[in-house]
């Protein structure tokens, strides 16, 4: 998967968590997942939890610490993906 | 100085009507929310009839932001959102708020959280897929889940209290709500209970043994208050909420006011003299009653119609010996007497609110809602009250005073005295 194939199927892990569907659409890889998406916090875990049963990947603790913004999100799914740096 | 309390909003998810005009219409027609549960035969439940609201679930988008109505899975949650939403509109309010609302809270009760959200829990944790439970369990298992997603959608900021009393629950969230304002803590109180009666609480009824479980052929008939078939109560699911309010702060913005709360009491028989875990104490009972109209400055010969417990089941005789002791009155000398529980059974912890938003609409609309399926009432209560006073259809008349009282496990006592508002 390409680093674009892994965004378009990230919005759509994203979009039941934000309220707000005009930054959704616009989001790039600099996107912030609180900030920019306005992400409850709390709710961050449920889109871990989401992206590992979507890409069938097993996301441990440290790696998604790193997960704060649309492009580390990509990078660690990558990575899982045993895709390395796409 | 105390303050006089009144109702101004008012919101019902009944399995008889969801909503109040559909509620409004279902108890002037004696109409039943008793239904035929297959699953409950499957489950080889004795009792297989139970009082289910039909309600949408995807119109709960209308009451939360989508973000929140994902993962959201408690019903209980869901029929006290939107009923406490629908009483807060009612009241004339805005759902829409950037600011905290210091002068409201809210008190809404419930007996069991949610089981089926323990249900996720439990599965999960036993196959070691912990990770996988994700972030809305623990709001949607706490008791007082109802009471989080109802003062965080409105912004409350007064107190925010979830109660548990067993079947007195209702009532005493009303009991709570109306002392709070009355003695000037909070101008608002956004008051109520809920209930969802899941397989496995209304499974540890039913191994009780104290369910109807003679009208499964028959769900409508099951629920038989009174009566000598009565053979046990129906367990119901559903919720209702009241906005209470300073009489001067409703009159100051205008609102609608539908009833006055004139007082109550909660107590317990202390499972002495005859109480129990499971039997209130008649000692207990009577002492409530009569200091709630002791508290409401009115005299027994004032109340018009008494909305009961009244489960269906052999307690039902000794509650309206309670009522006449405590009244000192018997015979046809004794107010209407009505059990909303014929119409939509048992609903625990959302029967005392689903019954004061009855009480309160007969007040507003000037009429006794039936007693239905008392074709056959029993003899050992109407040789304490008349035939007259148990009204099988519909009876028009103005009602200025109603009492309204339940009873739970535990001996555990609330009534309520609402009226009309006077002057």
């Amino acid at each position: 998967m390409t680093r674009q194939e892994i965004l378009d199927e990230l919005k759509k892990v994203l979009a039941p968590y934000t309220a707000d569907k005009e930054a959704l659409a616009k989001v790039d890889e600099n996107t912030d997942l609180i900030k920019d998406l306005k992400i409850n916090s709390a709710n961050l875990v449920d889109i871990i939890i989401d992206a590992e049963s979507k890409y069938n990947i097993e996301i441990d603790y440290d790696s998604a610490d790193r997960m704060t913004n649309v492009g580390s999100c990509i990078d660690v799914i990558s990575e899982k993906m045993g895709q390395g740096q796409v | 100085m105390s303050k006089r309390v009144v109702v101004t909003g008012l919101g019902v998810v009944s399995p008889n009507g969801v909503g109040i005009p559909d509620f409004l219409n279902a108890i002037q027609n004696g109409v039943s929310g008793i239904r035929f549960m297959p699953m409950y035969e499957e489950l080889k439940f004795s009792c297989q009839v139970a009082g289910m609201p039909l309600f949408d679930w995807e119109g709960l988008k209308n009451y939360i932001s989508e973000v929140s109505f994902y993962g959201l899975k408690a019903r209980g949650i869901g029929y006290g959102l939107q009923a406490a939403l629908d009483a807060w509109t009612d009241a004339g309010n805005a759902i829409e708020s950037d600011e905290t609302d210091w002068d409201t809270g809210c008190i809404f009760g419930n007996s069991i959280a949610d089981t089926e959200a323990m249900k996720n829990v439990i599965s999960r944790v036993d196959n070691k897929e912990v990770k996988k439970l994700g972030s809305r369990v623990v709001e949607q298992a706490m008791n007082s889940g109802v009471t989080s997603y109802i003062s965080g959608r409105l912004g409350l900021g007064n107190k925010v209290i979830t109660n548990s009393a067993a079947c007195a629950t209702g009532t005493q969230a009303i009991l709570m709500g109306y002392e709070y304002i009355k003695h000037g803590y909070a101008k608002r109180m956004l008051v109520g209970s809920t209930e969802h009666v899941d397989t496995y609480v209304f499974g540890a009824f039913d191994s009780m043994r104290v369910l109807s479980r003679k009208f499964n052929d028959q769900p409508e008939r099951a629920s038989r208050p009174m009566s000598v078939t009565a053979g046990g109560f129906i367990p119901g699911s559903g919720s209702a909420a009241l906005v209470l309010e300073d009489l001067d702060y409703a009159i100051a913005r205008g609102a609608k006011i539908y009833a006055e709360v004139l007082g109550g009491s909660t107590n317990s028989g202390g499972q002495r003299g005859g109480g129990s875990m499971t039997a209130p104490a008649p000692a207990g009972v009577i002492r409530c009653i009569e200091e709630s109209i002791r508290l409401a400055g009115i005299k027994p010969e004032q109340i018009d119609l008494i909305s009961g417990h009244l489960t269906a089941t052999l307690a039902d005789k000794f509650e309206i010996q309670n009522w006449s002791t405590a009244l000192k009155r018997a015979g046809d000398d004794f107010p209407f007497v009505n059990s909303m529980k014929s119409m939509i059974g048992h609903s625990l912890s959302a029967a005392g609110s689903i019954e004061s938003v009855a009480a309160i609409l007969q007040m507003e609309h000037g009429f006794v809602h039936p007693n239905i399926n008392l074709e056959d009432p029993n003899p050992e209560i109407t040789n304490i009250i008349g035939n007259n006073c148990l009204p099988t259809t519909i009876i028009k008349t103005d009602v200025n005073i109603v009492a309204k009282a339940n009873f739970g496990f535990g001996d555990v006592n609330s009534c309520l005295i609402f009226s009309k508002i006077n002057n």
